[in-house]
């Protein structure tokens, strides 16, 4: 366990950063993380933060997942198969490096501004992340792993569960740990207009109210969700790419 | 029998045209072997490829009379390192919607006949390079083939492992009664192995001669005479194509 020793001890060096740069700073817009801390506590204790981690939490994990259910095949898909690759690249190389979040306003027309435009939005901008690398990741499949496949009379379809996927997942996560952290963003971006619910809201409340250490327990606690993805997902490939992690 | 008439292969279209193959005709009788041997370049892998389906000739046929069913090991195993030892031998059968159990069964056997017990659960990754050959050989073996297309399949071992292997392909010829068809590089093994020898060059890929060799089959015949006197004709041979 000498890894969760050395992100603890990474933990405890960034609160100490955090709090000399409190006390050199000398300013209201930089609490101490112990006032931060209490602050997150009581709020956590009495529930009044709860709810507000759990619907950002739900927004963030449906996005991710519309995106990666989508994602996944599609990419696999267009990099496996040439007539497909040839005819949307084109298509992907254009939309890809597009701001999607410029698309908003037009989200919010079609899905109001519930939770479906929220969701949609974050699932649109994770889905070219995972999209680009999924294909990328099928086209460099090794070709004897595919021959191997048509040596055992293996059908289109087997091959896919056999070894496209398999062989592409370490990619696929890799592509889902940078999609956390831009998910995490985008959360808080549709979360700071149109809702009084969610921790991009308590964050842009709190700054309106020039109540500080509210704000960055809205910040700590949106850090904490993310970090809480990030290690979900590593439990997840220890448990479905075990084979990476022998040796 | 294996009969291949007048076989082509060509890369390529117009000036980037690139003649692999020229005019390979010969035949394998069944239960018997054959090595096929030549310099790097010479096609003998793609020559491999086109027997086992994986490619089609440009121009000539090959034909494989009766039902048969054909196992094939690629250059570095081909194996599926997302895969346990157990899993990736059993996955000829798997993938034919076999009964679990009898899948089971069939692995568990070859584990056993490939001295590789205890390692079902490891991924090839954790196993030496003659033991991933062994699980490739079981792998092929899984659904009993009438026919055993091997490229190069004890290339990158010691000298030791290698001949051990080459006895267990040997055992494993005679058993199942199958006809194994292997790409080498090494004039031992090809000699060893191969009771018909086809010897290629390259700049197009030919057959410059094949060499009967009834003698391959037998366990000992590493230790006699005529070993080394036909492993040295096959160098002459070699050698000449090389000077031109």
């Amino acid at each position: 366990m000498a890894r969760k020793r050395d992100i603890l001890i990474a933990g405890l060096v960034l609160l100490v950063l955090w709090e000399i740069a409190a006390i050199l700073l000398d300013t209201m817009a930089l609490p101490e993380p112990w006032a931060v801390a209490a602050d997150l506590a009581v709020k956590v204790v009495s529930g009044s933060l709860i709810d507000d981690i759990a619907i950002s939490g739900m927004r963030a994990l449906l996005g991710l997942f519309f995106a990666v259910i989508t994602a996944v095949p599609l990419g696999l898909l267009i990099g496996s198969e040439p007539p497909l690759r040839k005819t949307l690249s084109p298509f992907i190389y254009l939309l890809y490096p597009i701001p999607h979040v410029v698309l908003l306003p037009l989200v919010i027309i079609l899905f109001g501004i519930g939770n479906t435009s929220k969701i949609f939005l974050i699932s649109l901008i994770v889905f070219f992340q995972i999209l680009v690398t999924a294909r990328d990741a099928a086209k460099n499949v090794h070709q004897n792993y595919l021959y191997s496949m048509q040596t055992l009379d293996a059908s289109h379809f087997q091959v896919y569960v056999h070894v496209i996927l398999p062989a592409t997942l370490p990619k696929i996560l890799t592509a889902m740990r940078i999609s956390i952290g831009t998910a995490v963003a985008i959360l808080f971006f549709v979360e700071s207009f149109a809702t009084t619910r969610g921790l991009g809201y308590i964050i842009m409340d709190s700054w309106g109210q020039a109540d500080y250490v509210a704000l960055y327990t809205g910040i700590s606690a949106m850090a904490i969700l993310g970090f809480s993805l990030y290690l979900m997902l590593d439990r997840l490939e220890r448990r479905i790419c075990r084979w990476q992690n022998i040796h | 029998m294996i009969r291949t008439d007048s076989v082509s292969l060509q890369y390529g279209w117009g000036d980037s045209a690139h003649q692999v193959l020229q005019d390979i005709t010969f035949t394998i009788k069944r239960g018997s072997s054959c090595a096929i041997i030549g310099p790097s370049g010479c096609g003998k892998t793609s020559l491999l490829f086109l027997l086992a389906g994986l490619r089609q000739p440009t121009e000539g046929h090959i034909i494989i009379e009766g039902d048969y069913r054909s196992g094939t090991i690629l250059q570095n195993y081909g194996l599926f390192p997302w895969k346990t030892v157990r899993k990736n031998i059993g996955l000829g059968l798997t993938l034919k919607k076999t009964d679990k159990q009898r899948v089971e069964q069939r692995v568990g056997r070859l584990l056993e006949d490939m001295e590789l017990t205890g390692f079902g659960d490891h991924f090839p990754s954790q196993l030496s390079g003659g033991m991933q050959q062994r699980v490739a050989l079981a792998r092929a073996l899984a659904v009993d083939p009438d026919i055993l297309y091997m490229d190069e399949p004890l290339s990158s071992l010691d000298a030791l492992t290698r001949e051990r292997l080459q006895n267990l392909i040997l055992d494993i010829w005679q058993k199942n009664r199958l006809t194994p068809v292997l790409v080498t590089h090494s004039i031992e093994e090809a000699v060893f192995l191969g009771r018909q020898i086809l010897i290629m060059s390259k700049n197009p890929g030919k057959i410059v001669q094949i060499v009967e060799n009834t003698q391959a089959g037998d366990p000992d015949y590493r230790q006699q005479d005529s070993f080394f006197k036909l492993c040295n004709r096959v160098r002459a041979i070699l050698r000449e194509e090389e000077n031109g």
